[in-house]
Parts: C-alpha cells; structure tokens; sequence
C-alpha cells in the first residue's frame, strides 16, 4: 500500500520516551461500580477491576482473554476514559493521566473499536461523516475532515466513490467493522483497542479483517491491546497474553510459550476448553465447572479457588504473591509461590 | 414480595404531595387575590379577616400550603362560594355518581375491548382485523361530547327510547338499582366506554400480533400444542401488559366523565365541575380536582401491585 | 500471520444498493400508504379554507338573522343550515377550523419544544437532574390529561391563551417521558461512546449524534396527541373554558347548539362531526407516519 497521503498517517500525539518506554502503564487500576438491588438495599460495590497492574510495550498487540464479566472490557473502558478510574494509576508514555496529561489528550492517542459493528455506527449519518466526526471536533475543518475519512476508507479496503455516502445499513457486517476501524484511525492514536472487534464476524470475514488490521499496524506503527474470547484468534495476532478473572490479572506470559505451558490453573483450564482439530492435541483437564462468582462479593484469598481443581486450604485465605516463571512469565498462584504453604507448591 | 410492595407505597407519598401542591396552587394561579377567589362576593369586611385568619392567607405560601393540606387531610376542603356548604360532603356523593358511571363503563369497555382487539391480533390481515381496527381507530378519534349527543338525538328525540337526562326518573333522589334508574346509566355509559374501548382494541391486538410472532409460539405448535392451548399462552403473555392499559384507561373514565356527564346533566363529579366553572367556585373546583386526582394515584398503585403479582418479570425482592 | 491469501484492500462482498437517505426512505413509505394520503389531503384542504376562508367567498360567520334561526340542512342559500342566531353554518364551520386547528396543533408543538428538551437533559445527564426532571413529570401524570387540562383552565379563567397555557402544561410531561426513554436508550450505543471517545463535547455529542435519533419516534409520539389535544381543547371550548363566544370555534358551537338539538339535531352535531373527521384523520396519518418511520411503541 502506497503512503501517497501522509495526512493520516502521523500519530497526533509525538513519541516521548523512545522505543524502551511503555505506552501504556497501569498502576493498581481500580474500577467500582456502585449499584442498589432497591430502594432501601444497601449501597454495594461491584468490582469490576480490582487493582490491576500491567503494561503495554510499544509496537506489540497484547492480548487480553478471560470469561465474560472478568473486566476485560472495563479496563479496556478505562484506558480510554470511559469510565471513571475508582484508583490506581494510567501512565501514556511517561505521562500520567490526570497530572501530565490530559483526558482529551489521552484519547487522542488512544482510540477503541467496539464489537457491535451495528451499535458503534450513528444509523443517521453517512460512514464518511462518521469518520469525518473526530477529526472536526478536534479542530480539523470540514473540508480536511472529509478528506482524511476518504483516505481512511481507501485504506480500510473501502472504495471512497462507492461507499462515503452509504449509511451504515447498507453495509455488511465485515464492511461496517472496517468503517469502525477507520473512525478510530482518523483520531491517528498510537494504540488501538480492539474490543471483541472480530467477534461478531463470519470466520472468512474475520480473517479479512485481521488481515487489514496487520497491514494497518506497519502503516500507521500501531500497538494493539486485542480482546477476544476465541483463543486461537487471540494466539495468532498476539505477541504477549493477559488473562483476567473477576477484575484480577491472573497470568501475564508471551503468547507462544502460555500456548504450549499455562502456569495458573484457570489459564490452563481455558485453554483446555478450546477446541482443536487435532485429536491428538485434546488434554484431559477437566473443563472448567459453573459459573464465575458474583464480582459484588468475590471471594477471599485467590478468587479462584471456588472453581480451582487444585485448590488448598491456603487459597482461600491469602491473596496469592506475582511469582516470576520466565522472561516476561509472571503468574499470581500458590502453586508457583515456595513459600505459599499450599501443599503442591513447587519448591 | 412484601419489599417490593413497600418501597411502591413509599414512592406514592411523594407523588401525592405533588399532586396536594398542584391543587393547592390552583387558587393562586388564579387571577386576583386568592382570598377574594375562595369568598363569597357580598362577605362583610369582618368575615374576611376571618377567612384570612382561617386560612391563613397573610402567612408565607408554604405555610398557607400546610394550613390548607392538614385541613384537607381531615376532611375540611373549604366551603363553596356558590352555596356555602362545605365541599367535602357534596365531592363525596359526586364521585360516587361518577365512580356508579365509570364502573358501567368498564363493565361494557374493557371484556369488549379485549375480546375484538384479540380477535383482530389472532386474525391478523383478514378483514376482520381490518375492520376491528378501523373501528378502534374511530372509537379512540371520538369526541365523546359529541357522541353523546348524536346517541341522544338517536335514542331519546328520534326513537323516544331511553332519558337522556339525570341519573333517575324525577330529578334528583337516591340511586336504587332498578330499571327505571339504570335506563338512565346506559346512553352516558355506553358514551363513556367508547374511548377507553378503542384504546384496549389497540393495544390488545398490538400485543398479541407482537407475541403471536415470538419464537416460543412456533415451539408450542411444534410440540403439537393445540390452537386453544396456545391461545391461552398467548393470554397470560399478554395479560400484564394489557392490565397495566386498562388502569391507566380507568383513570381515563374518570377524567373523561366530566363531558359526558355535563352531556346527560349526571349528577357526578364532572357535573360538579362544569357548574364550579360557570359559577367561578374555585374551592369546589380545587376539592372535586383533589379527590379526583388522589383517587386516580391510588388506582395506579393499585394496578402496579396487582400488575406485579401476575408479571413475573417484575421484582419481587 | 497467513490467514488467507486475500489482500487486505480487497473486498469481495457485493456492492449493496444505491444509497437511500432516512428520510427519503420514510416518504418513499409514506406514499403507498393510501389511507394516511387522503387523510393529508383532507387536512390540507381543511387547514387551508380555514386560513383563506374570507377569501373564498363564504357568507359572514358572525352576522345572523332572526328569521333565519334554525334552518335545517339542504336550505337555499344555507346549504348546511344555519345556528340558533341565525348565522350560516357552512361559513361558521369552516372559520371555526381556524381556532379549533390551532388550539389542537399549537400546545402540541410547544410541548414538543420543550418536552425534547427536558427529556434530552434527563436522559443525556442522568443522575439528580434526571430525577428532578422525572419526579416533576411523575405528579403531572398522576393527573388524567382531560382533568388537568379543565383544573388549570378553570382556575385561570376562560380565554384562547389561558386554554393555550393549559393544553402546553398538559403536554409536556408525556413528551418528556418519551424522550427521557428514547434519549437513554440511545446514550447507551456504542456510537456515542466511540464520539465521547474521540473527545467530543456533550453539546456536540448531542446535536449530532443523539438528536437525530431520539427527534423521530418522539415527533411521531407527538403527532399522536395531536388529536386528543383537539378533542381536549374543544373540549375546554363545550364546557365554556377556552374560546368565549361570538367566535366560532368547534367546540363552542356544539356548546351553543345543544338546545337546538330537539329542533334541528343533525345541525347541531355537525361541529362534533368536523372534530371527529379532523381528529381521524390526525390519527390515521400519525399510525401512517409510525409505520413509516420503523417507530415502535
């Protein structure tokens, strides 16, 4: 693909700490949502993310997986300022949000696609004017706006001539989640949230679009932070894995080596339940049982060992210490802690 | 259960004190000294400052308001201009004419309502859902003043087969429930229902054409279910729904008895306003509006209990 | 990464069909829809001899005679009859569509106005502005529409802009309802999320992102009350709130001729019957408009 018109191509926010500074850092990040059952109930919290630390290097696509309502989307939300932050930290490139850098600056540099292609396009505006909107509310004149949209629609595979002056209904599922990609580029960010953005897809429309999304990522030097549930999707275009569970980072390890050795066992019971071609590569962990608990009132201790094969009686009173497995390998579980005092703990 | 009912009761008390407010305020939007609108014209200099002492009408309004609404709670909602009786007493008996009058009128509306707009739901796009809905949309379009009239002009002046006039031979007198009496309750019920009818028609077909559509409806014929078993399906479907229209349409009987009582001279609620009206008797125009609209929160509470007892859908925590 | 062998700026999905904008759409509908055409036909063709009235060549609605009184339909000279001061009833009916037309489509309007408001800021904001704004609407709707209407205007005496005020009171928290409900609904789409995402402000957001969606099912709610609006306010009009006579007006004319009624009865129904052929014909048109606007209710 040529790079004929750099007018979007420059992210709108300069690199500051050189390629070894991470983009994002998140630094005990909490999300709670207060809620009441009624009238007289009493106040509760749910705890959506629980202090949370992590950090997004740049250039690579993390992946983020866990079951749903395991805060993979809050925190998605969060770096983007979508919700408020309850604690903890967002640092952007050396910067922190709320003291060096603003909330609007933030969200210049971080940009989400969402994954119902139908509810993230306005049904009344055309997707030139959808991706037009950014641009113009940031400053950009009317004139440029729709330019820098016609650019994008060119490089999301969608011919301008064609297609600037469709609504959104006259598009498929595929074309419309290439309109969103293209809403977010046109803020030029440097990471890109992908939430669930190939979910929703047929499987031959979701490799086209990861396929563009790659491409994308050379053109305009992009960090991914790739949320999925399909765990095969996520193992392909992800350089590193995340895995969460109840508002909790559980396993943090490059992808390749996580595929082949999960170190917690909820990591390794997920994947478990993933489902293979190859007969000879079918496990016989047993897949995981019931439901996650209510994040109102998680569990004490690991929030796992409700549901862990292997839990002791440790499990359920002391939060389990990050434990370093590998090179960029960590693991938050008794079983990889010497010092734990659960009975199978490696020494 | 129980929680729930107690948090419904809770969340009235501030809608009825709103509704008190808006009452009380009535007078006072009235152009003039508000002291002067509740007195009759020939008082003496003397009985107005004791009606300003009474009520309180040199005191700030939220005080005046708090006057006037623990007098309203223990019965005393002032004394009519025209006649200067107490209000309360004569209110009572009018409403319950008009309750008499809207009680008709369910009784004829809503089974009817039901019944054909379930019809036109089942038989959807044949020509008897056609003509249901049309004529729903006739009944919802009446001005029931006038329809009132033309039922008279049919069937008192025309064919000289029932009153038109009053709620019972001679005038005035107790209701007794006998022919003479409830001859007079058919042309004003009939008038009353033909609204709140369409609106049932409408909604009742709305609602059971949107469940007719429903997956589960296909499952049931599926598993050899028989037309009149899914039918009743269909029923307890659409049965909250269509409870929670028929309140907010008894409530519209209320409101829409005024006309028609002024049509047929009954001698309700609506009857007691026109006369307030004409005459400018604005507290028997605040007292017939406040027992009117305290009467129309207490059905909406009653038909959201009664909605959420059949609905499971709705809370029971 | 080889998922297929399909370059990225390819698309092999079918070219959909040449773009049709919303509303284009919405009349594209509108125009099969035999019913709700001929029912705009009669109500232009209402609204406009009611504006031209004297301009067409109508006997004068407020001269009568007292020899005339009473003449029933199909009379020479007075093809609909005259009233009970004589007066021709033909003219009297179709100047008498000017008042009751804009007492029954005015109050809507500004109720629109500012209902959209009100239920935009409640359901845009949230939180205790949504609850005052709610809280409000919930004690004017503890009132039966036609029992406010004649407290008000009882209250403030009768007269065309105290029936106006009224009928405007009366409207409002129904339309603020609806768009409080509509506007909450469509602020949680991901749409406006992606545009508070991009760093829009709410003003912004609103204008472009919600207004367009929320203005039309709230404008076909709207002409829905259009003709309880015309029965309420003629209405006001029969019970000798609203307009005072000579005015001919729909309402008052059915008032006046109800004595007449046991001498000449179908002229005096025949103001009942202008109200009801206009309010049918609101209603048709607004069931059209939902129709072909997709709004559910």
């Amino acid at each position: 693909m040529s790079a004929s018109n750099t007018l979007s191509i420059a992210p709108s926010l300069a690199d500051v700490g050189g390629p070894a500074q991470p983009l994002i850092t998140a630094r005990d990040l909490t999300c709670h949502f207060p809620v009441r059952s009624g009238t007289f109930a009493p106040k509760k919290v749910v705890r959506a993310v629980d202090g949370i630390d992590f950090t997004i290097r740049k250039g690579e696509t993390l992946g983020v997986v866990g079951e749903s309502g395991c805060g993979k989307s809050t925190t998605a939300r969060l770096l983007i300022g979508l919700v408020p932050v309850t604690g903890g930290k967002i640092i952007y490139d050396g910067q922190e949000l709320g003291a060096d850098l603003s909330l609007r600056n933030l969200r210049r540099g971080v940009q989400m696609v969402f994954q119902d292609s139908f509810a993230s396009l306005n049904p009344r505006l055309t997707i030139e004017e959808t991706i037009a909107f950014g641009p113009k509310v940031n400053g950009v004149p009317q004139a440029e706006a729709l330019a820098i949209a016609r650019d994008l629609l060119d490089r999301i595979g969608l011919d301008p001539a064609r297609f600037a002056g469709r609504y959104p209904h006259e598009l498929s599922g595929g074309q419309r989640q290439r309109v969103n990609i293209g809403r977010a580029l046109a803020m030029r960010p440097r990471l890109l949230i992908l939430d669930e953005a190939v979910s929703a897809l047929d499987k031959s429309v979701e490799a086209q679009v990861l396929n563009l999304l790659d491409d994308l990522r050379r053109d305009f030097d992009l960090t991914y932070m790739f949320i999925s549930h399909d765990l095969n999707v996520v193992r392909f275009i992800s350089d590193r894995l995340m895995v969460m569970y109840l508002g909790e980072i559980v396993e943090v390890g490059p992808a390749e080596a996580l595929y082949h050795k999960q170190a917690h066992p909820y990591t390794a019971a997920l994947f478990a339940a993933m489902p293979s071609m190859d007969p000879d590569a079918r496990t016989q962990v047993p897949p995981l049982a019931g439901d996650p608990p209510n994040p109102i009132d998680p569990p004490s201790g690991c929030r796992f060992h409700t549901r862990c094969p292997q839990a002791s009686a440790v499990c359920g009173m002391t939060r389990p210490k990050v434990t370093t497995l590998g090179p960029g390998h960590q693991v938050a579980c008794h079983l990889h802690d010497p010092n734990s005092g659960h009975p199978e703990a490696t020494t | 259960m129980l929680g729930y009912l107690f948090s419904r009761l809770v969340s009235v008390i501030p809608v009825a004190l709103g509704v008190s407010l808006i009452c009380f305020l009535l007078v006072h939007i009235a152009p003039g000294d508000p002291l002067v609108a509740i007195m009759p014209i020939d008082a003496t200099a003397e009985q107005e400052a004791e009606m300003r002492a009474v009520y309180g009408f040199d005191k700030p309004l939220p005080v005046q308001f708090g006057i006037w609404l623990s007098n309203a709670v223990q019965g005393d909602l002032g004394r009519s201009i025209a006649t200067g009786r107490p209000v309360g007493p004569e209110v009572t008996r009018a409403v319950g004419n008009t309750l008499l009058l809207a009680a008709a009128a369910s009784v004829i509306g809503f089974p009817l309502g039901i019944f054909f707009g379930f019809m036109a739901g089942y038989l959807r796009d044949t020509v008897w859902d056609r003509i249901i809905t049309a004529s729903a949309i006739a009944g919802v379009s009446t001005p029931n003043y006038w329809l009132g009239m033309v039922l008279v002009i049919i069937f008192s002046i025309t064919w000289p087969l029932l009153p038109s006039m009053g709620a019972g031979p001679g005038g005035s007198g107790a209701w007794v429930w006998d022919w003479q009496h409830m001859r007079h309750l058919v042309l004003p019920a009939i008038t009353l229902a033909v609204v709140p009818m369409g609106i049932v028609m409408r909604t009742t077909r709305a609602l059971v054409s949107d469940i007719l559509d429903q997956d589960f409806v296909q499952a049931l014929y599926a598993k050899g279910m028989t037309r009149t078993g899914v039918l009743r399906h269909v029923a307890r479907n659409a049965a909250p729904t269509a409870l929670s229209v028929i309140g907010l349409q008894l409530g519209y009987l209320l409101g829409g008895s005024i006309l028609i009582e002024t049509v047929f001279n009954w001698p309700g609620s609506g009857y007691l306003l026109s006369v307030a009206i004409l005459q400018r008797d604005l507290p028997m125009l605040q007292g017939t509006i406040l027992v009117l609209a305290m009467f129309f929160v207490t059905l909406n509470l009653l038909v959201d209990i009664a909605q959420s007892m059949i609905d499971p859908r709705i809370s029971r925590a | 990464m080889t998922f297929t062998t399909t370059p990225a700026s390819v698309v092999i999905e079918v070219p959909a069909a040449p773009t049709v904008s919303y509303w284009a759409g919405v009349w594209h509908r509108l125009r099969r829809d035999p019913a709700a055409l001929i029912c705009a036909a009669i109500l232009l063709a209402l609204i406009f001899s009611a504006t031209f009235a004297p301009w067409l060549g109508f006997a004068d609605p407020y001269t009568g005679s007292m020899i005339n009184r009473l003449k029933p339909i199909g009379t020479e000279g007075h093809i609909l009859g005259t009233d009970e001061l004589g007066r021709d009833m033909l003219s009297r009916l179709i100047y008498g569509g000017r008042l009751t037309l804009f007492l029954g489509i005015t109050p809507v309007v500004t109720a629109f106005v500012i209902g959209t408001t009100l239920g935009l800021i409640a359901g845009y904001v949230g939180g205790w502005i949504n609850a005052l704004i709610m809280r409000v609407t919930d004690v004017f709707f503890a009132f039966p529409s036609v029992l406010l209407a004649i407290a008000i205007s009882g209250a403030l005496g009768a007269g065309i802009v105290n029936s106006l005020v009224s009928l405007t009171i009366v409207f409002i928290p129904p339309i603020t309802r609806v768009a409080e409900s509509v506007t909450a609904s469509v602020r949680k789409l991901d749409y406006v999320d992606a545009a508070r995402a991009s760093g829009a402000g709410n003003f912004t957001i609103v204008r472009v992102q919600v207004l367009g969606n929320v203005l039309g099912p709230i404008f076909v709610y709207a002409t829905s009350l259009t003709s309880v609006c015309m029965i309420i306010s003629a209405g006001l009009s029969f019970l000798g709130l609203g307009v005072k006579p000579p005015e001919p007006e729909w309402g008052l004319m059915l008032n006046t001729l109800r004595t007449a009624i046991y001498i000449n009865p179908w002229v005096a129904a025949l103001p009942g019957m202008m109200i009801f052929i206009t309010s049918l014909c609101l209603n048709l048109l607004s069931d059209g408009l939902r129709s072909a606007m997709n709004v559910r209710q």
